[in-house]
């Protein structure tokens, strides 16, 4: 391993710049990318709801004026700019939704991680690989033309919400809402291409000896996730293609004065929407599952049943998708089979949260950064799991719906569910990245400022939700000012752990002390990324590494005379029990 | 690649297609935009009209998908698609074509909605349908079928003889007659759209309208691309590129078309057997 090492650098330095990071065929450096192109879009679209949380500290509008936006208030008249407002959530929206989560997660980490967690040299198509990073930074860049460019209201960008409901985006004038849907073209066309990529990659090169229920679990999520994507991006991107007939060429898709029906587009967006938030998801799930095996120093419990529960969510995700729109007039009976088939989701989810929290039950938890940013991860997950149960519900969700307890629910498991698990990854394999470790300290505190932070900015949210207060409006009535201004005193605090982050980034990029070990955390990081050395070597498995590299059995045994030849912790209570 | 390795698996050197592919794809959708939207503003220093920005755009993209598969093909030739990399190869395709099916489901879907539940019927709506020419789905579309089907046909007999060992002959006329047919469809449904338009049809203007123009003209895309395949199939058979056990293009080639007739299936008896009769009554 130490030759291929030394070897790697000397390729490293064949390789000019542009050679290396332009035409990249390398899914590590592929990977990279994706991860600083994300940690740019993110900082973008974390700043508009910055400014968009200032405005709403207080009732009235004071910052976003026709006569000019302001980043301090002031005494001058202030006439309420809500297209600006509207523009900065729909842009919040599709930059989340489309460039960040999905390119940090399945982009960065799967592009990274997948190959070299199976053993595998390569992806299957190294040259699409960096097709798809290169669409995904086109997409990036006509979703800041969109911006930029003339929209509704003679002003530029548009404010139409990152659903694009019709009519109001067939109606909204100007070309900024043709660069948007241009925007998610590209970006979808990127995706279904990685999604092909890691599906053949997963299937194609697995090492030897390694059948399809040894993949370990964030391989098995980014598999999954991908077939999401390929199966639901294309009916998106005939939805928005719809959208664009419609506006510029006069069809009648989703108009009723000719027959079109707006609450079609409705069901063909969520069709893909819903399979949409499990993709955010599920790449997260992977990596928590790593992190909390390795800092409880145990195998994963229950590992078939987590890999058949994020199949099982992954399959269901395409049959809930009403459960978005109950309040649009759908039959009692469409309510009742959706409100049915999405509590059955809480069945999969239940088993990997109790799957987490069983695997560490016993063992010898130890609370490094990453470790509290999964722990973090299962308690904000799980509490917005349980308002989603809430919101299943056809009935209760006549109340609920449009409100900031929907804001508070998929902010949950979103800003504190796939974030939290992004940055779980990022602090557990930044070592294995960089060969450079960040200091203990900045992690923890970053975390604590940031679950506070985040919490203070959501949980208050609930309770606006349940006093009635509408999503989606840039001034609020004075009942509601006591839970905003702590919301956005919290926003402030995420805001300033985000800056902390980045600075912690560059400090250990240049300053952390080198990592020497192939793992630096213990054998229950047992995955083949760690067998290499960090950071990896320009070329990894040219040498496909051997069934006793992987195959540890760090799981639980199978049967009770397995049992008796392991050091699990727990096997003297179990053996004593039986 | 001087040092070991001992897999099969297909390493590839850094290139520069995929990032002009993506400028390319960036400039032909700003194109469009200023294309459509009669002039793009660029920092009101002047502005974009017309369709040649686009026009630039979609030449690059050709070149690139040009370039690329160009180079992917004389890479087949020098040995770097060994037995697993043709697996992967095939699995790609497969869920390339996995994907289009998705994608045609959402015109598929946007065409049964209001064929089902047609807007009129709704409480309070003052939608009226238009009356127009019911096209006769035993007629042209009909023929249209038997086309694609006996095209599909002779991809088959191409196949065969490919596989076989038979002459090279048969490979390229088979081929050949396929791609003929291609053309032939094409060139009917071109005249089968200027006949329907002829007769009153709108384009776009009513859901119907709107769904079938755009279901069928996918459709028809897709059949053009196709045939452009089939055909860069026949002059690499020609060349002798393919051989018994190596012929991944020539698959793809072959999946693609059928995939192409079974969509065009679907839309016959949907759409025109069917659909026709629900809409023009």
């Amino acid at each position: 391993m130490a030759d291929a090492a030394i070897h790697g650098h000397d390729h490293h330095d064949e390789r000019s710049f542009f050679t290396r990071w332009f035409m990249s065929t390398n899914h590590k450096d592929i990977g990279i990318l994706y991860l600083i192109f994300s940690a740019l879009a993110g900082f973008i679209s974390v700043a508009f709801t910055v400014y968009m949380r200032l405005e709403l500290m207080e009732p009235g509008v004071q910052y976003m004026c026709l006569e000019g936006a302001r980043m301090f208030a002031s005494g001058d008249v202030c006439t309420p700019n809500g297209h600006l407002w509207n523009v900065l959530i729909t842009g919040h929206g599709i930059l989340m939704m489309f460039f960040v989560v999905i390119p940090a997660l399945f982009g960065g980490f799967g592009n990274y991680f997948m190959p070299l967690q199976i053993g595998a040299p390569d992806m299957a198509f190294p040259r699409m690989n960096n097709l798809s990073f290169w669409l995904y930074v086109a997409g990036t860049t006509l979703a800041v033309c969109s911006v930029i460019m003339p929209g509704g209201n003679g002003l530029p960008g548009s404010g139409v919400g990152w659903v694009l409901y019709p009519p109001l985006s067939v109606r909204e004038a100007g070309m900024s809402m043709d660069f948007a849907i241009f925007a998610v073209h590209l970006s979808g066309a990127s995706s279904i291409l990685g999604a092909i990529n890691m599906i053949t990659t997963f299937l194609n090169m697995r090492a030897p000896g390694m059948t399809l229920f040894k993949v370990p679990l964030f391989s098995w999520s980014i598999f999954v996730t991908a077939w999401l994507i390929l199966l639901s991006l294309p009916v998106l991107a005939g939805a928005i293609t719809m959208l664009l007939m419609d506006r510029n060429f006069g069809f009648a898709f989703f108009d009723p004065a000719g027959g079109g029906d707006p609450v079609l587009y409705q069901h063909i967006l969520w069709f893909f929407g819903h399979p949409e938030v499990y993709i955010v998801i599920l790449p997260g799930f992977g990596i928590i599952s790593h992190v909390i095996a390795t800092f409880s120093k145990k195998p994963v419990f229950g590992y078939l049943p987590m890999v058949w529960a994020l199949i099982a969510i992954g399959a269901l995700g395409f049959v809930v998708w009403a459960h978005h729109m109950y309040t649009v007039g759908m039959t009692l009976n469409q309510q009742a089979y959706f409100m049915l088939a999405t509590m059955v989701i809480a069945v999969p989810t239940g088993v990997k949260i109790f799957s987490w929290i069983a695997t560490m039950w016993g063992g010898s938890v130890e609370f490094k950064t990453p470790m509290l940013w999964a722990f973090g991860f299962l308690f904000l997950f799980t509490v917005g799991g349980v308002t989603g149960i809430v919101l299943s519900q056809a009935a209760v969700d006549r109340y609920y719906h449009d409100t900031y307890y929907v804001v508070a629910h998929f902010h949950y498991v979103m800003s504190l569910g796939a974030v939290f698990a992004i940055f779980a990854g990022i602090y557990f394999y930044f070592p294995k990245i960089t060969g450079r470790m960040y200091p203990e300290w900045a992690g923890k505190l970053h975390f604590w400022a940031f679950f506070i932070g985040a919490n203070l900015t959501f949980f208050p949210q609930h309770f606006l939700g349940r006093q009635g207060m509408p999503r989606r409006y840039i001034d609020y009535p004075e009942a509601f000012a006591y839970w905003n201004a702590w919301s956005s005193w919290g926003a402030f605090l995420s805001f300033a752990s985000f800056l902390f982050f980045f600075g912690v980034i560059a400090y250990s990029l240049r300053k952390g002390p080198r990592v020497t070990a192939n793992n630096p955390w213990n054998e229950y990081a047992d995955t083949l990324e760690w067998t290499l050395p960090s950071p990896p070597p320009e070329h990894t498995f040219e040498i496909l590494p051997k069934q006793e590299d992987w195959d540890k059995s760090h799981r639980y045994p199978d049967t009770i005379e397995e049992w008796a030849g392991t050091d699990h912790p727990r096997d003297a209570q179990f053996e004593s029990k039986t | 690649m001087a040092h070991a390795k001992d897999h099969d698996y297909h390493i590839l050197n850094p290139s520069i297609w995929p990032l002009l592919g993506a400028v390319a794809g960036f400039v032909m959708l700003f194109g469009a935009v200023a294309w459509m939207a009669d002039g793009v503003p660029i920092f009101g220093l002047f502005s974009i009209t017309g369709p040649w920005l686009f026009l630039i755009g979609f030449v690059a993209v050709l070149y690139t998908m040009f370039g690329w598969w160009r180079e992917v093909v004389i890479e087949s030739h020098v040995g770097d698609h060994t037995g697993v990399v043709r697996i992967g190869l095939r699995y790609g395709f497969i869920l390339f074509i996995m994907s289009e099916v998705m994608f045609f489901v959402a015109w598929f879907w946007t065409f049964f909605k209001p064929a089902l539940y047609p807007m009129n019927e709704y409480a309070g709506s003052e939608y009226v349908p238009p009356e127009f020419y019911a096209v006769d789905a035993f007629h042209l579309p009909l023929i249209n079928t038997l086309i694609l089907l006996l095209s599909g046909c002779a991809v088959t007999w191409a196949h065969h003889a490919l596989v076989h060992g038979g002459p090279r002959k048969d490979i390229k006329n088979g081929l050949l007659i396929a791609v003929v047919l291609g053309l032939l469809f094409t060139g009917i449904q071109a005249y089968e759209y200027s006949y329907l338009l002829y007769k009153g049809w709108a384009f776009g203007e009513d859901a119907f309208f709107s769904a079938f123009f755009m279901a069928t003209g996918f459709h028809g895309a897709h059949v053009i691309i196709g045939t452009i395949f089939l055909f860069v199939c026949y002059l690499r058979a020609a060349r002798g590129d393919f051989t018994a056990e190596k012929h991944v293009g020539f698959e793809a080639a072959a999946w693609y078309w059928h995939f192409v007739d079974v969509v065009w299936l679907f839309l016959f008896f949907a759409v025109y057997v069917w659909g026709v009769s629900v809409f023009a009554g």
